[in-house]
């Protein structure tokens, strides 16, 4: 590529903070910062991240001071953000392809395992006690519990024991049915706690083998641990059925097929993907948004292209009057935000209010059912991606028409072709050589043309019996969206991730067309002109 | 290929171009009538309306329902500040690929196209939870927050924008540099004082560019934003609609048109340099 830098070659200086106290304070600033952010997700216990960060503050000093990778310098600032908002995504999706990341699946296995653990139940022989809260209703309170037998028990910091004579003392008036102080905390009246109780009950007190809590405004009662984890064996066992639970497909299972939630996070192989053909109520709407998919990209290329062209031509006509003011006008489209278009033409073809439908109620005197139709649906979405992509079409036909040279016309005409002919063995080909790998790259776009689908159908109409969140006018980008973001059965993100795997793979195919297309159009231009 | 006709010929080009107008232009002038008209109901609107009032667009900035004009605020501000860094980041690394020769100069190029071409939108799963994780250390990097949102857009064209970018520098003569160079000037201060002034237009036509997409996103800004004080333009016009077309849309159209408006009017002041980009496959200047 191209010529070495021919003398003087540009300094290549370490850095050097004479002169440049600023600078100087700035990288201290940073290093300081840096530094401490790694401290501190250390002692958090966020080992990775922190070491991470740390090689990354190291490869910075050494970006920043060493005169062998000065081009780096420049390079650094745009690349760390390159890693971190496009390697690492892009990474991250390959990964949670293979997983069963989503919704009963968010957390890691040891994270599933802590919850469990600290799952309680109420044993058909637990203990109750009544209760008196002392001391402050917003602040710090202390429990005084009587059991059934009469003992009292001294309830705070997490932990119950009987009260003893180091500890204050209840004072009652009426011989230990009510108690109104306990040493020199106030007694709460019950009623005052009602705005705390859901706290309250959260808030547990070790006893022995078991746990109290709260369980009403009056009442303490005794709760057990459900399940009991072995670590070595790697198995949760219920202690109240005494089943035990071993990690299957997610989540912890026993023997006969029962499952705890919540689940956690596995490596589900190639699941993800099988399920696209294997499950009959998955590979059903795919196949169909698949489908559609291609027939939306190819169909809205052709139709654009058509109306391009038939413009480009009359545009391009040195005879049409006012052209250049037409030209300026029929780019309006291009002008606006897409998804403001969208939004406009989802309320001007809205079936019982919208402008379309009162013309067409005039003329053909019934309503077309715009988005409740599948088939008028995707009518729809073509017409207003018509509008909205004509004057690409139209803009790149005229840039491509310009470059044909005027000899090729002047030559075919003096041997006497028709107007037809020159544009069928002429303008066509050359131009088709041009614009070729631009309407691949239309192609591509119109592929993951979110915006336009979700904006103007959403992907309605809803396919009826979809297990997956699927309509008749979904491609599969939005389709990924709705499975990740908004599905009745919650987030399904490794699923999401496996099809975002599937639409890339085809969005590389077609690149990779588009590479050799523009390729092979420069060859065969070059021998033209 | 075109030979004169007479003025029947005129007579059916002129006639398709009008109806190619009319479809093109029926929506804009209609929301702009709805937007002038007093109700809100989008049933019995006519064309030019009667009373006509600008209590729609009044309604934008002073609603404390749908703050129209915050949403607005936020979209430009998202979009002015993730373009500017977009283009100093990409300025930089175009600078360095342009003006230097180092190992793995070839292959990081290349490797910018390729990994480009994953759509970024494809990582949506993987950028929410990058958010969701980011935002536990740094709050305002978290979900729902502008500096996340800038964030990822950051990384959605910075490869590409480095390249275009390189293309440019690529043409500027290396003379100037080498003779401030001469002068004792470090590659640095060339850079600053000779390349980035030099390349202005380039700078400004990916500004836009950049900017007139992060503006026009819908994708990741509705994933990421969820109260409504912090909504892009975007996000917030599609919430106020969905669904209520027969009862705001008056307000809507208006919403619409104010909307538009920045877009449109950067557009056709750069026309001749998008049309002439759109050609060749990239901008050159």
């Amino acid at each position: 590529m191209a010529h070495p830098i021919s003398s003087p070659r540009p300094s290549r200086p370490g850095i050097s903070f004479a002169g440049r106290p600023l600078a100087l304070l700035a990288a201290a600033v940073i290093l300081a910062l840096g530094a401490w952010a790694c401290v501190y997700l250390y002692l958090r216990g966020d080992r990775w991240i922190a070491l991470i960060l740390f090689l990354g503050l190291l490869a910075t000093v050494y970006v920043f001071t060493s005169p062998r990778v000065y081009p780096l310098r420049y390079i650094w600032p745009g690349l760390v953000f390159f890693v971190l908002l496009v390697v690492y995504p892009i990474g991250y999706t390959v990964y949670s392809a293979f997983t069963n990341y989503g919704t009963g699946h968010m957390l890691s296995k040891s994270q599933a395992v802590q919850q469990l653990q600290s799952a309680l139940y109420a044993p058909p022989d637990a203990k109750t006690f009544t209760f008196t809260a002392f001391g402050d209703p917003k602040g710090k309170i202390v429990f005084l519990l009587k059991g059934a037998d009469g003992q009292l028990l001294l309830a705070q910091d997490g932990r119950v024991k009987p009260l003893s004579a180091d500890d204050p003392q209840p004072v009652s008036k009426d011989g230990g049915q009510t108690y109104e102080r306990l040493g020199d905390l106030p007694a709460i009246p019950p009623l005052k706690l009602i705005a705390r109780l859901s706290q309250l009950q959260n808030q547990t007190f070790a006893y022995g083998e078991s746990v109290l809590s709260i369980s009403s405004l009056n009442q303490f009662s005794e709760m057990r641990h459900q399940y009991k984890y072995d670590p070595q064996r790697d198995v949760l066992t219920n202690l109240a059925t005494g089943k035990e639970y071993r990690p299957k497909d997610g989540y912890y299972t026993s023997a006969d097929g029962q499952t705890l939630s919540p689940g956690f996070t596995s490596r589900v192989g190639f699941y993800n993907f099988t399920r696209l053909f294997e499950d009959q109520a998955i590979r059903g709407p795919f196949t169909e948004v698949f489908i559609w998919t291609l027939v939306w990209a190819t169909l809205t290329v052709v139709i654009q292209l058509v109306a391009g062209l038939a413009l480009g031509l009359l545009m391009n006509d040195p005879y049409l009057k006012l052209r250049n003011f037409y030209r300026s006008v029929l780019i309006l489209p291009y002008a606006i935000p897409a998804f403001i278009s969208a939004l406009v033409w989802t309320g001007l073809l809205n079936t019982d209010v919208g402008i379309i439908n009162g013309i067409l109620r005039h003329i053909i005197g019934f309503n077309i059912p715009w988005f409740q139709s599948p088939f008028w649906a995707k009518v729809a979405l073509f017409l207003v991606n018509l509008w909205l992509g004509y004057p690409y079409m139209m803009l790149i036909i005229l840039g491509a028409l310009q470059s044909i040279p005027g000899e090729l016309y002047e030559a075919a005409r003096v041997d006497g072709a028709t107007p037809g002919q020159i544009i069928r063995t002429i303008t066509l080909p050359l131009l088709m050589t041009t614009i070729g790998p631009l309407l691949v790259g239309s192609f591509a776009f119109n592929f993951n043309n979110f915006n336009v689908i979700y904006l103007v159908t959403g992907g309605n109409p809803p396919m009826v019996g979809a297990q997956t969140p699927a309509g008749h006018t979904d491609i599969l980008i939005s389709y990924t969206y709705r499975l990740a973001f908004e599905g009745g059965q919650g987030n399904q993100l490794g699923f999401a991730a496996a099809i975002s795997i599937v639409i890339f793979v085809i969005v590389a195919v077609i690149s990779l067309i588009q590479f050799r297309f523009t390729r092979l159009a420069e060859e065969v231009s070059t021998d033209y002109v | 290929m075109y030979s004169r006709y007479g003025w029947l010929g005129q007579l059916w080009r002129q006639v398709v171009v009008w109806l190619v107008i009319g479809f093109a232009v029926f929506p804009v002038i209609w929301i702009f009538s709805a937007s002038l008209n007093p109700s809100d109901t989008i049933m019995g609107q006519a064309l030019i309306p009667k009373n006509a009032t600008f209590a729609h667009y009044v309604e934008l900035f002073t609603s404390t329902d749908h703050p129209f004009g915050l949403w607005l605020w936020n979209s430009i501000k998202v979009a002015g500040i993730s373009a500017a860094l977009t283009v100093l980041l990409a300025s930089l690394a175009a600078y360095a690929f342009s003006r230097f020769r180092f190992r793995g100069r070839r292959e990081g190029l290349v490797a910018m196209l390729i990994v480009q071409m994953f759509p970024q939108m494809l990582a949506m799963v993987a950028l929410y939870l990058l958010l969701l994780k980011l935002g536990q250390y740094v709050p305002w990097l978290g979900l729902n927050t502008h500096g996340g949102l800038i964030l990822l857009y950051l990384g959605g064209g910075l490869g590409f924008n480095a390249w275009l970018m390189k293309g440019y520098f690529d043409t500027i003569p290396r003379s100037l540099e080498e003779s401030a160079m001469m002068d004792g000037a470090t590659a640095f201060q060339a850079f600053l004082r000779i390349i980035l002034p030099l390349s202005r237009p380039i700078l400004a036509v990916i500004f836009l560019l950049a900017f007139i997409g992060t503006y026009s996103d819908f994708l990741l800004a509705n994933i990421m934003l969820t109260s409504r004080d912090q909504l892009t333009f975007a996000v917030g016009l599609r919430i106020f609609i969905s669904g209520m077309y027969s009862t705001r849309w008056g307000a809507f159209s208006a919403a619409s048109l104010v909307g538009a408006l920045p877009i449109a009017v950067i557009f056709y002041l750069l026309k001749d340099q998008f049309v002439s980009g759109l050609t060749q496959g990239g901008v050159k200047g």
